[in-house]
């Protein structure tokens, strides 16, 4: 039997995967080979998307991008003995944009069957939750404090800080809920993780619930992901069956299990305190803190709340230390980052490394400039909330701390790129826009100012009379809530700020004609 | 896009399931939705009922969520990503494209009732951009022209 490995990432299938594999099924029988098809996730090179794997006696050879119609040339070429084509690609792990990375968060992602448990454990998977087990719960909150792991979120904040405090709560319960509503543009390692490794997950959970003594677990993920939800269902289904999950999670009574949550299509419940107000069943509106979460989150309890991305990191910390993922990184920024290149960028897909590579080494050396060969104006890093970063800035450092220090934010670490036939005014009404369709309302300044933003913008005659535009903004960032509100303005005075040309009345409309 | 009558013995079966959920009421709204096609003002009386809850609570929660419906979407639901990253390759043309194509606005359904386009803002399939789900199928790399034979497939 030669196992063939096709992705079932949804951005995998976006691009034919499903038909590719259906293909290989189909010629396979025709010929009578016998083949056994893995659905894997993806490796993360979206370009090669379908990216098809076969299991060969001198290891994995791969294939990419594949059409359905390559399919029959393939088996012509022996590609089941990984013969020569000419979408040959070879060994993929050494295929060098995949090679130069350090993936720690993502080393079995596109590997692995994510519904095998045992493929899962043969790949490293439950080392982290087993070592966890043997030094205690003290121990393992002082792992993840030493690693320096920061929220992946985009927040930043100290994972192990907000651990301890969960852990010292004194409650008749307490939850760790999983926030996996993946809403920024640009953005696509949680749902990457969900579709290709998402047993990491269950034991980033797992790991988290028994160092600061919950039995419940939730992952709120979004509507907008139903494969990754059903994938993510059937691993939960495939752990509890092996007993990881349920009544005897970690030791004889001693249960844990997780609950999956489909939210409903509101970009504010991927905040904190909104999501927790969604999962209890109300209108996703925000909190005011304090109180905290880890203090009074889900139900009034104790609540540890982090990111996928987090809450994965975690089984990698426990089994090889905090000591080997705070080598990687700089400054406050330790450990490596899963980063997300989209948009108008030759080489889109995930690519994890440490802290500290510059954005201009992102979009243009790793990135490969823009998929349009027109050249990069613009780069919009963290998502809708994110500033637009001119080449010029492209000396930045990929960390949390030099972003703000110069007006930006990395986020949950999307990077979307954009060429030269950009209108930067329109982008900067964009975001005032989505702020105005996602406000959930509860504080005047996201509410009401998104939808005075937009209107200023329209009637904004050159970007030096921006400033009831710039006044607006600071009310937004000092008054509002939560970041909806609160960040709205990085995009737009970042646009205002590095490109005031696209807001010239007069100029901009034969400009634009030009590039469009 | 599956609709039926309201039917209160099935709306019975289909939330029972759920009923020992912590903070049950969106997957209650998910699963009738999904059963009857939207959630129209018995289903509203229905939940508030069973879950001790006033009318004006439940219809808050449906109003705030983009995904419930209080009228039921055509026979093809298309969600077209409006985000960013579309955005940077093209995305509005296409979507623009299709809209025109079919005389519908964002979030329309056509007089016949086969075709609902909706707005997504994002669907997380932003290396392969635009990026569209047809029935809950992914569709990327898009431009004009593919997006209407996807819709049209």
């Amino acid at each position: 039997m030669i196992r063939v490995f096709i992705p079932r990432d949804a951005a995998a299938l976006a691009v034919g995967a499903e038909a590719a594999a259906r293909a290989v099924g189909r010629e396979a029988s025709k010929r009578g080979a016998a083949v056994e098809i893995v659905r894997t996730g993806s490796r993360g090179l979206f370009w090669l998307e379908p990216l098809i794997e076969v299991q060969t006696a001198q290891g994995r050879v791969a294939y990419g991008p594949v059409a359905a119609d390559d399919v029959a040339g393939l088996f012509d070429a022996g590609f089941l003995d990984g013969g020569a084509h000419r979408l040959s690609l070879g060994d993929i792990a050494a295929y060098p944009w995949l090679k130069q990375q350090t993936r720690l968060t993502f080393a079995r992602c596109g590997i692995v069957d994510p519904l095998s448990v045992a493929d899962y454990v043969a790949h490293g998977g439950l080392q982290g939750l087993k070592r966890a087990l043997e030094i205690g719960h003290a121990a393992t909150l002082g792992e993840v404090i030493q690693s320096g792991l920061r929220g992946r979120g985009g927040a930043g904040f100290p994972t192990g800080i907000k651990w301890k405090t969960v852990a010292e709560a004194k409650a008749d319960r307490k939850y760790v809920v999983c926030n996996a509503d993946e809403g920024d543009s640009g953005t696509f390692a949680d749902r990457m993780v969900m579709e290709g490794d998402p047993m990491s997950l269950i034991e980033g959970m797992a790991i988290a619930a028994f160092a600061v003594g919950a039995s419940k677990g939730y992952v709120y993920s979004r509507s907008e992901y139903p494969h990754a939800n059903v994938t993510f269902a059937q691993a939960l289904d495939a752990v509890r069956a092996t007993g990881g999950l349920g009544p005897h999670a970690f030791g004889p009574n001693n249960p844990f299990d997780i609950e999956l949550r489909i939210g409903a299509g509101a970009y504010v419940c991927g905040e904190e305190t909104a999501l927790l107000e969604s999962l209890e069943g109300k209108r996703g509106q925000v909190r005011v803190k304090p109180p905290l979460p880890a203090h009074k989150g889900l139900f009034g309890r104790p609540t540890v709340i982090n990111n996928v991305l987090s809450l994965a990191s975690v089984p990698w910390i426990l089994a090889n230390g905090a000591a080997s993922y705070a080598a990687f990184g700089l400054g406050r920024s330790r450990g490596t980052m899963p980063i997300q290149l989209a948009g108008n960028v030759k080489y889109p897909g995930l690519y994890e490394c440490a802290f500290g590579v510059t954005l201009g080494e992102l979009v243009n050396d790793i990135g490969g400039g823009t998929r349009s060969g027109r050249p990069v104006r613009a780069v919009q890093v963290g998502g809708p909330l994110g500033a637009y970063f001119p080449p010029a800035l492209f000396d930045t450092p990929f960390d949390y701390e030099a972003f703000a220090a110069r007006d930006g934010l990395i986020g949950h670490g999307g990077i979307v790129v954009f060429d030269d036939s950009v209108d930067m005014r329109a982008q900067a009404r964009f975001a005032f826009e989505f702020c105005a369709i996602e406000s959930c309302g509860k504080c005047t300044p996201c509410r009401i100012g998104s939808t005075r933003g937009a209107e200023a913008i329209d009637k904004l005659e050159s970007a030096r009379d921006a400033e009831l535009i710039e006044d607006l903004c600071e009310t937004m960032k000092f008054g509002s809530l939560c970041a909806l509100g609160g960040f709205t303005p990085y995009p737009v005075l970042s646009a205002l700020k590095y490109f005031p040309e696209d807001f010239e009345k007069e100029a901009a409309a034969p400009a634009r004609a030009a590039a469009g | 896009m599956s609709q039926a009558e309201w039917n209160e013995a099935r709306a019975e079966a289909v939330i029972a399931p759920l009923a020992g959920l912590e903070g049950p009421l969106l997957p209650m709204l998910h699963a009738l939705q999904a059963a009857f096609g939207c959630i129209s003002d018995a289903a509203i009386v229905f939940l508030a009922e069973r879950l001790n809850l006033t009318r004006a609570e439940v219809y808050g929660v449906v109003s705030f969520y983009h995904d419930f419906r209080r009228a039921p979407a055509g026979r093809r639901v298309v969600k077209v990503c409006r985000a960013e990253a579309c955005q940077s390759v093209g995305g509005p043309a296409a979507a623009e494209a299709l809209l025109a194509a079919h005389g519908l606005d964002w979030g329309q359904t056509s007089a016949d009732g086969a075709l609902t386009i909706e707005p997504v803002y994002c669907l997380g399939l932003c290396a392969v951009a635009p990026a569209a789900l047809i029935d809950g199928e992914p569709v990327g790399r898009l431009d004009a022209a593919k997006l209407k034979a996807a819709v049209a497939a």
